[in-house]
């Protein structure tokens, strides 16, 4: 087996830098950041080496919140399950439950309703919304604005989530996807509010990138920092915003054109130097994507059904087999990977966490910048420790 | 994309290979995937992402799964002629599945986006056996999935960089994700005056816990 060039860093060494007379010039400093921690989005550690302020080595530690998702998920009918994906990545739980009904859709059989199509990207794409707002609220906290533009973002968030908790009945864990369809039908009065929230998000973000894409302080601390090249992003299977801001266009919105994302007409942002700033914008210009194709769905939407008939949600029991269906989430590729024997339960249910394997290269990020830097390229993985423990 | 006939049928030309099955799969939507022999393993896979017409550059979700030991019954329609009248009967076949633990690779392509491609290996058993070659030197993507997988299934991959434990703690024995794994009533345990909660305890701990115990609570 030959070393690549991809070949990732072992747990090396480090040594202090030496002066010219070749001796060291001081004493490295471990610090251990976290698990509680205001920067670390969650429990999450960073076993971080320091040479003065630059960071030479870095181990990301998680785990503390580790439950065994997939354990559980064994042990627990179908539709046990689906509640459970909520708590996957509590900022976009119907993202979460699209992608596991998506993938028992595939594997049952079932033909999801035109209408439950609609409404499931509807929620989708609010989703993105809240989560990319938020996330670029942090984000920017982590570079010391504290408060302001986070209070601004969750505000907006909050618009979207009472969407999401008059139609499911809960705020955050929706658990609103169901297998062939929607748990309940959208009536005309939440439909007028959701065109009402999503025409205004445009005049918000207006102002918010009025604030933040010139300011100078961000353009000092994101331009030209964490920066991914385009062939380590593929090959370390980074997805999301992170991925397309390192230059490479892949989308499953348009690569796999799951669900009835062929009939809109929307745009990929691809950033170009796959720095923090680059991140930063793919994500604004997301959004904006977002409520064009909210504006379209919202529009489009048909009456009928919101169930496929054929779906049995008690007793069910599909037939033995496997499968991977994955989507686009806000953060990245979320993918399920299911093997049905025939029994109630799934023999092996899998989750594909995009903001864990995101992690990967954290410490190919942050080698040879400060360590205050360490926690704004932190920031802008967005990452969500109940997905990345599971 | 090829078929995975086509992928097989190249595969076999290009590499010495003992061993390329395709594995059925009987849900409509899924995929099919390869079978190779752990030897084989780094091989299949550096031709998978290095070949020009299937560019797998993007190594998306590896799955740990494992397989006890178990009997498989498997129902077979055949027909029979009794007496000159052709008739048909249900049979079951029974039979013995060694245990092993199983590693899967969901492999697409970025540049040429098709995909997937899914390439299984196979452990010997599921006691001393479990040595898999990593791919991790080929798609650093499987760096912390190759992690997660010897944390709670106790696959070893030889040639991963930095194998260790990730979601449990270090000096965590057993696999949780095994099927025949029995969580402790009580992670945090110590002896306690209560006899009831040592009793308790003495079913899960070993010998020298249990005389400790003994000695330090005198009722």
């Amino acid at each position: 087996m030959s070393a690549t060039a991809e070949m990732p860093p072992k747990n090396f060494e480090v040594k202090p830098k030496l002066d010219a007379s070749g001796q060291p010039m001081g004493e490295l400093l471990e610090v251990s950041m976290g698990p509680h921690h205001p920067s670390t989005h969650g429990v999450f550690r960073m076993d971080v080496v320091l040479d003065g302020e630059e960071v030479v080595k870095l181990k990301p530690v998680f785990g503390y919140l580790h439950r065994n998702h997939e354990k559980i998920g064994e042990n627990i009918s179908y539709l046990s399950t689906m509640p459970y994906t909520d708590r996957l990545d509590y900022f976009c739980s119907m993202t979460n439950n699209w992608a596991y009904a998506l993938t028992i859709d595939r594997l049952a059989g079932l033909a999801v309703p035109e209408r439950a199509e609609y409404i499931r990207v509807i929620m989708a794409e609010l989703t993105r919304l809240q989560n990319h707002t938020c996330l670029i609220g942090f984000f920017v906290q982590d570079m010391g604005a504290l408060g302001t533009p986070m209070m601004y973002a969750f505000r907006e968030r909050e618009k979207i989530l009472d969407l999401f908790e008059s139609v499911s009945g809960a705020r955050m864990m929706c658990n609103y996807m169901r297998f062939g369809g929607v748990r309940v039908d959208v009536n005309d009065a939440w439909l007028a509010q959701a065109k009402k929230v999503t025409n205004e998000y445009g005049k918000f973000l207006d102002e918010f990138e009025g604030f933040l894409s010139q300011n100078e302080i961000l353009l000092a601390r994101t331009q030209g920092v964490g920066v991914i090249p385009k062939a380590l992003a593929v090959n370390a299977s980074i997805t999301g915003p992170m991925l397309r801001a390192a230059g490479v266009n892949y989308d499953l919105r348009k690569v796999d054109k799951y669900g009835i994302y062929s009939r809109f007409d929307f745009r990929v942002p691809v950033g170009e130097h796959g720095d923090l700033y680059d991140r930063y914008m793919v994500r604004v210009l997301e959004m904006r994507e977002s409520i064009k194709i909210l504006q379209q769905a919202l529009r489009d939407i048909p009456a009928g059904p919101f169930m496929d008939p054929k779906a049995k949600l008690r007793g069910f029991r599909p037939k033995p087999g496997e499968v991977y269906g994955r989507i686009e989430g806000p953060k990245g590729e979320l993918g399920f990977y299911v093997i049905s024997d025939g029994s109630p339960n799934p023999y092996r249910y899998r989750i594909r966490p995009p903001s864990f394997i995101n992690l990967t290269i954290l410490e190919d990020m942050c080698l040879g910048h400060k360590i205050a830097d360490a926690v704004v390229i932190l920031g802008s993985v967005d990452i969500v420790l109940g997905e990345v423990d599971r | 994309m090829e078929t995975l006939e086509q992928i097989k049928a190249r595969l076999e030309i290009a590499l010495p290979i003992t061993r390329l099955d395709i594995l059925p799969n009987e849900c409509p939507a899924g995929e099919r995937s390869l079978v190779v022999n752990a030897a084989d393993g780094f091989a299949v896979a550096k031709f998978l992402r290095d070949d020009a017409q299937l560019k797998l550059d993007y190594c998306s979700n590896v799955t740990g799964i494992d397989w006890p030991q178990a009997t498989i019954k498997t129902k077979i329609k055949r027909k029979v002629s009794v007496e000159g009248v052709e008739k048909e009967i249900e049979e079951t076949i029974e039979t013995l599945r060694s245990g092993h633990l199983e590693v899967v690779y969901h492999l697409y392509s970025m540049e040429l986006k098709h995909g997937p491609v899914v390439l299984r290996l196979r452990t010997g058993n599921r006691t001393d056996h479990t040595r898999l070659p990593s791919l991790t030197p080929l798609w650093r993507g499987a760096e912390f999935q190759e992690r997660e997988i010897f944390d709670l299934y106790g696959v070893i991959f030889d040639g991963h960089p930095d194998l260790r434990r990730i979601l449990m703690w270090d000096g965590f024995a057993g696999y949780p994700m095994r099927r025949d794994y029995v969580a402790p009533d009580d992670f945090e345990y110590e002896p306690t005056p209560h006899d009831k909660v040592l009793e308790q305890a003495k079913k899960h701990y070993p010998a020298e816990v249990k005389a400790e115990a003994k000695t330090e609570v005198k009722p």
